[in-house]
């Protein structure tokens, strides 16, 4: 469960979040919507712990995201909106997540070609050198095979063609159970099906929250 | 401890595949290729002669170019992965900050030092092989000296890499205090110092401070105990501590420099948003 409470976030005069409070229960999914600049990203960034609050709190099954940092991120699978440039061959970003989050490779090796992805062929290539869509396809895998139960996807299919798409929702109706799933996203019509309450932000502020 | 272990071995393996670790490795190779070809060992000048006299010359080009290779390489560590949002999505899994910070700093030292010292293992073989005779405690004090200076920039690289936003303004930081330790610091007490406007022992002392000159005159003590080529500062160096004394303190003082810097940046980096 994700409570946030009276959460503003300040950038120099800029309020990006303003006293902004929400609870994402178990098995909640949530598309979180709103135009640029409205503090979506902000607030994800909020509950992954990457900023310190001017006011308010997050809290994670209870826990402090920077300052229980490890233990509130075992239970997180984030996939950011574009992929970022890692160099790191794509073996070494497995091993990489293997040890750290402990995530069985085969289970990456499994999701990334039940999202039409081998992985095999491309084992020592730098991640950045593969394609877009490539690239989004490995970091839902591993989203998936991270077992969380907290799922936060940044736009996770601007980069994948409509096969591909159709792919990742219908692994994510298999994987939602009992989990708390929180979509960044400007298409509701796309993730109408999964999702089971509508957040809209705007200003930094969260302006409507509808429960369908 | 894995994790720490996790992201310097990674690290270690990113960089070492990198385009400027290949140039780094073939600039402190290629000297010791080039003062060979040269034949720096079979010259003499001021009584330095063989392998002393090529280790001479490769620790004055060293001091000029090792401290802006390891500030422009790591400067960017951080700020970069945060520029480009690899911090953003490498964070996200389950590994402390300190392991994270510590385990780069860890792999990009191990990164930066390693070439440096090749290349005067390179130059002993050679030598040896050569027949030359072999200065073994100018080696293995220099391989101190060097170890003591890639940690002083390394953790002043680290702690502007923390605060710093984006990696252009880390890079321009990076080369103002290269050339402000390099020269800009010696010219102004220079000036101070023939203008008489300060006490020459406060002068010298600023002077000594500076990681750099510390390691340029430590080095020059080991060919001088006496520091002769220096002139009346000598005096005032070793009336205050014998030569002994002296390199300790050369290789103590910018190795804790380095690791007190490494450790402020830390702190920052913990306390401050992370993307």
């Amino acid at each position: 469960m994700i409570e946030v409470t009276n959460l503003t976030k300040k950038f120099g005069s800029h309020l990006s979040l303003d006293c902004v409070s929400c609870t994402l229960k178990d098995g909640d999914s949530i598309a979180l919507m709103g135009a640029n600049g409205a503090g979506k990203t902000t607030l994800i960034r909020s509950i992954l712990g990457y900023y310190h609050p001017d006011g308010g709190e997050v809290l994670i099954n209870g826990q402090n995201p920077i300052k229980e940092r490890t233990n509130v991120l075992k239970d997180i699978s984030f996939v950011p909106q574009l992929p970022p440039p890692i160099k790191l061959s794509i073996e070494e970003l497995m091993h990489y997540i293997s040890v750290s989050a402990d995530v069985d490779k085969e289970r990456i090796k499994y999701y990334a070609n039940e999202m039409k992805l081998d992985i095999n062929e491309n084992m020592n290539k730098s991640f950045f050198k593969l394609s877009g869509g490539m690239k989004q396809k490995l970091l839902i895998a591993i989203s998936l095979a991270k077992k969380s139960s907290i799922i936060i996807y940044d736009e996770p299919t601007a980069n994948l063609d409509p096969k591909a798409r159709d792919d990742f929702y219908r692994l994510l109706k298999q994987n939602k159970e009992q989990k708390t799933l929180l979509f960044v996203t400007h298409r509701l019509e796309e993730v109408k099906e999964l999702v089971n309450r509508q957040i809209y932000m705007d200003m930094g502020k969260i302006v409507s929250d509808e429960i369908f | 401890m894995k994790n720490l272990y996790l992201i310097a071995y990674l690290d270690l393996k990113e960089s070492i595949r990198a385009k400027w670790f290949l140039v780094y490795s073939l600039v402190f190779g290629g000297l010791i290729a080039l003062f060979f070809i040269a034949g720096v060992t079979e010259s003499q000048v001021m009584g330095f002669s063989g392998l002393s006299r090529l280790l001479l010359m490769y620790i004055q080009i060293t001091i000029v170019i090792l401290p802006i290779f390891i500030l422009i390489t790591t400067v960017r560590s951080i700020s970069g992965d945060r520029d480009n949002h690899i911090l953003e999505y490498m964070l996200s899994f389950p590994i402390s900050l300190k392991h994270y910070y510590w385990g780069k700093v860890i792999g990009r030292f191990i990164t930066v030092y390693i070439p440096v010292l090749f290349a005067m293992v390179i130059a002993i073989i050679y030598g040896a092989i050569k027949g030359a005779a072999i200065p073994w405690s100018i080696f293995f004090l220099y391989t101190g000296l060097l170890f003591s200076l890639s940690s002083t920039f390394l953790g002043i690289a680290f702690f502007i890499s923390s605060f710093v936003k984006s990696s252009e303004v880390a890079l321009g930081i990076a080369f103002f205090i290269w050339i402000f330790l390099l020269s800009f610091i010696d010219i102004a007490l220079i000036s101070l110092m023939l203008q008489q406007r300060m006490n020459d022992g406060v002068i010298i002392f600023i002077a000594l401070i500076n990681p750099m000159e510390l390691f340029r005159v430590a080095a020059i003590s080991l060919f001088d105990p006496e520091l002769t080529v220096m002139g009346p500062v000598a005096f005032y160096i070793l009336d205050l501590m014998s030569q002994s004394v002296f390199v300790v303190v050369a290789i103590g003082y910018p190795l804790m420099l380095g690791i007190a810097f490494a450790t402020f940046g830390f702190l920052i980096f913990k306390k401050k948003d992370l993307v």
